[in-house]
């Protein structure tokens, strides 16, 4: 017997009932865990419980890798054409098209982003990622390498297997679909565990997944707690490979768990401390706005979040005036309010881990140049918050707070501030703005990110790759290199003639 | 003549309307040039099926400067790939959506069975629109090291502008789709020629490149004479591109054209005198079957037409009798009849073409098996036609016959067998059978073809390169090579850091 939820929508932006089970998915149905238990689902900006949903266990797991296991054996990896995989990725991109209102107010009920971010940024790109993914089914070629004529040396480039992902709270579904793009355009079959916080747009795909056509075990979404079927998934010896994207916290136990099993293949999306770089001769007001967009967009919710904002001194005042008011200007409110630019943080967990950086940043003497605070009575909001007069070693300069907290530095010169941008365990993303196109990009190719920005931040496509240095992360999602991590290399040497 | 004509499909009340202006920014329109309309035939029946406007120069001319335009405005660098994907997959979803209709009008004008021109024809254009859709937002430049203190050095792959597409009359329909997506997927316009003989499928399919929503002037659909049309298209001072699909001696004046007048860029898909090899080690039952439809399917009317087949001597007169049976267990007749697995040639040209290659096989000695005699009905219909025991100076051993007429040849070395499979001016295909994988991969390495095909023949993939080697063509269609033919590389220096000291 499923869960199912049910629920009637009558909001400004959205109206309409939304019903689908929200069981564990296995082998193509949906089912109780393997232990009846099931998991509250909780309303950001109140508290309250929307649903329960079945709670998945490692029993789960096992019987998804099984399932997985037999479908890439027998319907699925080589035994099915690139053309149909890539089919198949197509018809789930319209389907997620056709009910885009519905997944966006799922998601703004569950996440506490906006209905209308929601729709613009995180369908727009999921859809977008399907089909571009699905474009690519069939065309990773290996290739045939000249060595003597007595031979025939090739490559295959063959699926990897049954492969596990494990995604996070802050772009549910994006986070899904740019993992089920690659890996099943590639041919892998895939266990994945979205987060416990925010499951359901991840078990409305379940049944689009089905209805779209996929082979039954193709696709298993399990939603339990990390310490269990996220270890469950990184420890088990049939998984060949995991994806991870969360905490670098979890992701060293992520790798550290691959490590001392299987040596499964390891990708990992990590957490950021990205630098926003503002030259004297940049675009004033451009660098406000995507400034704002760096740090406030999704809540400060993101990886790649441009927390850290370097302002040269001859602007700085400037700057900073602007940018406060930009801040102040930002509207909490309710998600399904038309005119609300933030919602709630997604937990009362992440609520108070970003209370107490911000507490930490008062105690270590930094200022509160605006927010710092709560907002509201009910729920988790945060208002915007800019902190100035930072050391670089304090906790709130080093750290990821993963909230709509910015610090605001100054810095006279160029080879000051790139030293400062990099010295950071972390090398996700990093922005650059100067009016001076040459100095912009000296100043790119220097900082050590995996992304870089030029007068703009936090631009994702699903053509270009997006991935980190240092302990950000391993590995590239999006683009064509999104492939390789879903790719095993075979080199085949065929003899033509060679005696021994 | 009306802008519309309805053709009846046979054994149904329906008709099929078919739009028969010139399909230029949308529209279908009359021609400038009042030229005689083109007669469209069903070979099937050797009656008119209707007739549809045929394009002049002023009617190019009209043509391109639409295309031109739309490259200008609302296509070449003005769309994104993802919009050319979209666009791309919504046309394959259409023409998947009308595929029977589609078939029955194939078969009315090419003479093919429904089936095949649905099952096959059709099914392969829908997959390979949605092959080139997948590409669109996926062609990628690169960035180069040169000096990192200094500059940055990248390519850009840009579309190469306005296209001449001049396509044939066999594979009508996927021939359409093998030149249009290609194109549109890097982001060219389109001035496509259909064949006289064949328009009216690709006056169809214009209709739909609408319903999917393509800006005007992005694809433009004149039918007209090759001597008219195709010599105004390859001599064009604004078309930056002519892609050509046909015979080899037409190939050489478009490409004459295109030197003497802008050096537009060319591509050519020629003639074939495809070798078909046998050895003595091979499943002779299914070496059997595939020779059959290497030389058989499409009623032969194929560039890859397995026309010339060496059988290793051990086993020559029992593979000669095997795929005698064979052949004559093909029915060839009527399109619309379940049964019918393949049809009429496609004109009286072509008829008279082929039965005159079957005469002189008769006159130059070489041994009839089957074949070889006129029906006594309407149609132009040939049957299977195997000539055994051929000499390599035979007319019928060096020239593309275009029909269902097989020359047969003996060698006994793997040596031998390659000498004579090279010893043509044509490298489009080849096919061997054998059991032996060492000879295997000798014998496909030692082959001058495009495609070889192992163990298998006339199988094609949309995501592998085709074309010819020597006199059958230049330039791959298919594949991710394709994609080659419509972009121009322009590469970018970008200076960030030198200072130059003058002089020198």
């Amino acid at each position: 017997m499923t869960t199912t939820w049910e629920h009637e929508f009558n909001t400004p932006v959205f109206k309409g009932k939304v019903s689908f089970p929200t069981g564990v998915f296995v082998d193509g149905k949906f089912s109780a865990g393997s232990t009846g238990k099931t998991i509250d689902v909780i309303n950001p900006t109140n508290g309250k419980v929307i649903t329960k949903i079945a709670e998945a266990t490692v029993d789960d797991v096992d019987r998804a890798v099984k399932s997985a296991r037999k479908a890439f054996d027998t319907v699925w990896g080589l035994n099915y054409p690139g053309s149909e995989r890539g089919k198949l990725l197509m018809k789930l991109a319209d389907l997620l098209e056709e009910n885009q209102d519905e997944f966006a107010a799922i998601e703004a009920l569950d996440n506490g982003k906006t209905f209308s971010w929601a729709k613009a940024a995180d369908l727009g790109m999921s859809i977008g990622t399907f089909r571009y993914f699905g474009g690519w089914a069939g065309k990773s070629h290996g290739k045939v390498i000249e060595t003597t004529e007595d031979k025939l040396a090739y490559t295959r480039h063959e699926p990897i297997g049954v492969c596990g992902q494990i995604i996070p709270w802050n772009f549910p579904l994006m986070m899904m679909a740019w993992k089920l793009g690659p890996a099943l355009a590639t041919g892998n079959t895939v266990v994945i565990k979205p987060s416990e916080f925010t499951p359901l747009t991840a078990l409305r795909m379940a049944s689009l997944i089905k209805q779209a056509g996929f082979p039954d075990g193709v696709v298993n979404v399990v939603v339990g707690y990390g310490h269990t079927v996220g270890a469950a998934i990184a420890e088990h010896m049939e998984i060949e490979k995991v994806a991870f994207t969360g905490s670098t916290l979890v992701g060293r136990k992520v790798m550290e768990a691959a490590a001392k099993t299987n040596l499964k293949k390891v990708t990992l999306e990590l957490g950021g401390k990205s630098p926003n770089i503002i030259f004297n001769d940049a675009d004033l007001d451009k660098a406000v706005n995507w400034s704002a967009h760096g740090i406030f967009w999704n809540h400060g919710q993101a990886c790649c979040a441009g927390s850290r904002i370097f302002v040269q001194s001859g602007i700085y005042d400037e700057f900073l005036k602007r940018f406060t008011a930009k801040a102040d200007s930002l509207r909490l409110g309710d998600p399904f309010a038309t005119d609300s630019y933030q919602g709630p943080q997604v937990s009362q967990i992440q609520y108070d881990r970003i209370m107490s950086y911000i507490n930490s940043g008062k105690e270590e003497g930094a200022t509160v140049h605006l927010g710092g605070e709560r907002h509201g009575e009910e729920g988790y909001w945060i208002k915007p918050t800019i902190f100035t007069d930072t050391k670089p070693n304090m906790r709130i300069v080093q750290e990821e707070i993963f909230g709509p907290v910015g610090v605001v530095i100054k810095f006279e010169n160029e080879a000051d501030v790139i030293k400062q941008a990099n010295d950071t365990v972390y090398g996700l993303a990093a922005a650059v703005f100067s009016q001076d196109i040459n100095r912009a990009i000296e100043t790119a190719h220097k900082l050590h990110a995996g992304t870089a920005w030029i007068n703009c931040v936090n631009q994702l496509h699903p053509e270009v790759p997006f991935g980190g240095y240092k302990q950000s992360g391993i590995g590239r999602e999006l683009g064509e290199y999104a492939l390789d991590s879903y790719t095993n290399i075979k080199a085949v040497h065929v003899n033509l003639g060679h005696t021994i | 003549m009306a802008s519309v004509a309805h053709i009846p499909v046979p054994r149904s009340n329906t008709t099929i309307p078919v739009p028969t202006g010139l399909f230029i920014n949308n529209q279908f329109v009359p021609s400038l040039d009042a030229l005689e309309p083109i007669k469209v035939y069903n070979p099937a029946t050797e009656e008119v099926l209707c007739e549809v406007t045929s394009a002049g120069e002023k009617d190019v001319n009209r043509a391109v400067a639409a295309a031109r335009t739309a490259f200008k405005t609302t296509w070449g660098k003005n769309v994104t790939g993802f919009e050319r994907s979209r666009l791309l997959n919504k046309l394959a979803d259409l023409m998947e959506r009308d595929q029977q209709s589609l078939a029955e009008l194939e078969c009315l004008n090419n003479g093919k069975p429904v089936k095949v021109a649905r099952d096959f024809d059709i099914g392969d254009s829908v997959a390979c629109l949605r092959y080139y859709a997948g590409w669109a937002d996926k062609i990628l430049g690169q960035t180069i090291e040169v000096d990192r203190k200094t500059k940055v050095a990248i390519t850009h792959p840009e579309p190469i502008g306005v296209c001449g597409q001049i396509i044939p009359w066999n594979y009508p329909i996927q021939m359409w789709a093998w030149k249009v997506a290609p194109a549109l997927a890097v982001g060219c316009t389109i001035v496509m020629k259909p064949s006289e003989i064949t328009p009216l499928t690709a006056l169809k399919l214009s209709e739909l490149v609408v319903e999917a929503g393509f800006p005007p002037g992005v694809v433009n659909t004149i039918p007209s004479l090759g001597s008219v049309g195709g010599a105004a298209i390859s001599s064009h001072p604004d078309i930056d591109k002519v892609a050509f699909t046909g015979s080899t001696i037409t190939g050489r004046r478009i490409m004459e054209a295109a030197a003497k007048s802008n050096l537009k860029k060319v591509s050519l898909e020629l003639g074939g005198k495809s070798p078909h090899i046998v050895f003595e080690s091979a499943d002779l039952e299914q070496a059997a079957n595939w020779a059959a439809l290497g030389i058989l399917y499409n009623t032969g009317q194929d560039c890859t037409a397995g026309s010339r087949l060496y059988v290793q001597d051990t086993i020559y007169e029992k593979f000669l009798s095997l795929l005698a049976v064979k052949a004559k267990e093909l029915v060839i007749g009527d399109g619309f009849d379940e049964q019918t697995g393949g049809g009429p040639v496609v004109s009286k040209g072509q008829y008279d073409r082929v039965w005159g290659y079957i005469e002189s096989g008769k006159k130059e000695g070489a041994r009839l098996l089957i074949g070889g005699e006129k029906r006594s009905t309407p149609g132009f219909y040939v049957d299977a036609t195997i000539f055994a025991d051929v000499r390599p100076d035979m007319k019928i051993v060096k020239e593309e016959i275009f029909g269902p007429v097989l020359s047969v040849g003996k060698f006994s070395t793997e040596e031998e067998v390659i000498a004579l499979a090279n010893d043509t001016t044509y490298g489009l295909a080849a096919g061997l059978h054998s059991n032996d994988a060492g000879q295997c991969m000798r014998v496909s390495q030692a082959l001058d073809a495009g495609t070889i095909w192992v163990n298998q023949y006339n199988m094609l993939n949309n995501n592998v390169p085709f074309g010819g080697k020597k006199q059958s063509g230049i330039g791959r269609e298919l594949g991710s090579q394709a994609l080659d033919e419509y972009i121009s590389t322009k590469a970018v220096h970008w200076n960030y850091g030198e200072k130059l000291e003058w002089p020198l």
